[in-house]
């Protein structure tokens, strides 16, 4: 087993957290990882994105240069990195803030509105850990307990109490994704 | 031992708890400010001392007094900031005081930035500061060696009676990957050397960097390089991979070597006789590893600098076989594919005798 991940998008919405949280799930289900930081010098507003790679064997390059799956989280990004994914890939795209296409016939391609659920549940900031919780449907390598034991290692002491959005939000995601694959809706491209 | 998720930076400093490490002397600078924070935090919890101090001058200076007493002691810094401290781990060679200086390398020369590089190779295992001195030098190339190699630099480091350091980059110092726990070393003997009175000695010790005749500034200078020798002898530390039936063999270390691993897989699932030595300690450089392979008809050295680790090569391989090199300096990182292009350009160009 074998996945490159790479996560994008800018400053401030979880995009370190939520790669940590997917490299602490693969810790946790004893396969090796890395976790890989890119991000500019500001701490909201600029871009950032991380690579992780989870692997039953050791892992060669931490750095994923085509990603097997890509959470895209604005449209720079996914100018920057949509041509980069594996084919055969998935792209996870959270579609309230791209209004662009991808343009590949062949990779997967899932659009969540993951801000707009995580609004819904009166938490904005959670759409990370919605478009966690997709991933864990489209692309089942964890299983949740593997995502809860994960979101409680990364989370740090001062903000323990965010634990249980962000598990209700993952939840959520899960959801969303279910019923987008059982009601027959897949945005494929192409 | 327990398994979790560290960055780089902070696995050195874990390690350097873990291997009885209470004195920490540095002054923050990016990309290694993990390992400083992870001493700050951690070292007050175990009646140790952080001081960030004036200076990276300063800092070595205080370094250089806490070796003298024996204890084990440590600084971490990056490019510019290891070259201000040269001037005293010239100093700690030559007083032969242990100590672990870290240096998580900027892509320079100058200020630099902080994008990852290799280029401070001449200044780690050339000497770095005046006089005919050497580091023993680790490169590790994983998180986990990033701790295992922290607890080795303090072991020959008191062995040998000799500073030590750590060369990293930006990508092992910043990233996380899953790591095993070093076991904790007690330190329970004294060492014979310390500055000062004891109760255990009827004279009061000098540590000093310069003897005061020529005589013995000369013996000096044969007793250091006795221990070099003898370092060169039983402390090469090398990683060979699919070298066995290898006709072509990438050099490489830390981050680069890993890089390195996914090119040579992929070309030998394209049928190339490809494989890596990935050297751990650059001093002493592992040139025996070389002797062991004499069907390898040349090497690429790959370094994140504009070619320094390849004159080591060249020397070890002394004109057998073609030695090439593929690299840039000020924070260029080589994907595998250039690699996979530039290695199968070789093999397929008839560069190869």
């Amino acid at each position: 087993m074998l996945r490159e991940y790479n996560i994008a998008g800018f400053g401030g919405q979880g995009i370190l957290y939520l790669g940590q949280v997917l490299a602490y799930a693969g810790l946790l289900s004893g396969k090796q990882t890395t976790w890989i930081p890119s991000y500019g010098p500001e701490m909201r507003g600029g871009t950032a994105n991380c690579m992780v790679v989870i692997s039953d064997d050791k892992v060669r390059s931490p750095l994923v240069y085509n990603p097997n799956v890509a959470l895209i989280f604005n449209k720079p990004s996914l100018e920057k990195f949509g041509a980069d994914i594996m084919p055969n890939g998935k792209a996870l795209l959270l579609s309230d803030l791209i209004d662009g296409e991808l343009d590949r016939d062949d990779i997967e391609i899932f659009k969540i509105p993951a801000k707009t659920i995580a609004e819904e549940m009166g938490s904005a900031m959670s759409a990370n850990m919605v478009m966690l919780g997709a991933l864990l449907t489209i692309d089942p390598v964890f299983d949740y307990s593997q995502i809860e034991a994960a979101v409680k290692k990364v989370t740090p002491s001062h903000r323990q109490h965010l634990i249980e959005i962000n598990l209700n939000a993952v939840k959520k995601g899960i959801e969303y994704a279910e019923q987008m694959i059982n009601g027959g809706y897949k945005e494929q491209e192409g | 031992m327990e398994k979790t998720m560290m960055k780089g930076n902070e696995a050195i400093g874990e390690a350097a708890l873990r291997a009885g490490c209470r004195y920490y002397f540095g002054y923050p600078i990016t990309p290694q400010n993990e390992l400083l924070e992870h001493m700050a935090n951690n070292l007050p919890k175990h009646d140790g001392v952080f001081l960030q101090s004036e200076s990276e001058l300063a800092g070595a200076s205080m370094l250089y007094g806490v070796a003298a007493t024996g204890k084990r002691v440590m600084t971490s810094s990056s490019s510019p900031g290891i070259s201000l401290m040269q001037e005293t781990i010239s100093y700690l060679a030559s007083a032969e005081l242990p100590a672990l200086i870290v240096n998580i390398t900027r892509g320079g020369p100058g200020l630099g930035r902080i994008t990852p590089a290799q280029s401070d190779y001449f200044q780690a295992v050339k000497g770095g500061g005046h006089g005919d001195y050497n580091l023993i030098v680790f490169a590790p190339a994983s998180v986990q060696e990033m701790m295992d190699l922290t607890m080795l630099a303090f072991e020959l480091g008191d062995k040998y009676r000799t500073p030590t350091m750590i060369l990293g980059d930006g990508i092992i110092g910043q990233m996380m990957e899953s790591v095993t726990l070093a076991e904790p070393v007690e330190i329970k003997q004294k060492k014979p050397w310390t500055v000062g009175r004891r109760k255990d000695r009827d004279y009061r010790n000098l540590v000093i960097s310069a003897p005061f005749t020529n005589e013995e500034m000369v013996e000096l200078n044969v007793r250091l390089q006795e221990k070099y020798r003898e370092i060169e002898a039983n402390e090469q530390r090398v990683e060979c991979y699919r070298m066995d039936d290898a006709e072509f063999a990438i050099v490489a270390f830390g981050i680069v070597s890993r890089l390195s691993l996914a090119a040579v897989d992929s070309m030998r699932n394209k049928g190339y006789r490809v494989g890596l030595i990935r050297p751990i300690t650059l001093w002493p450089f592992p040139e025996k590893a070389f002797a062991s392979y004499p069907q390898v008809k040349g090497y690429l050295t790959v370094e994140m600098n504009e070619g320094q680790m390849v004159e080591d090569v060249r020397l070890a391989v002394n004109g057998a076989v073609p030695v090439h090199f593929y690299g840039r300096g000020g924070g260029f990182t080589p994907a595998p594919k250039q690699i996979e292009e530039k290695v199968a350009g070789i093999m397929e160009g008839g560069d190869l005798a």
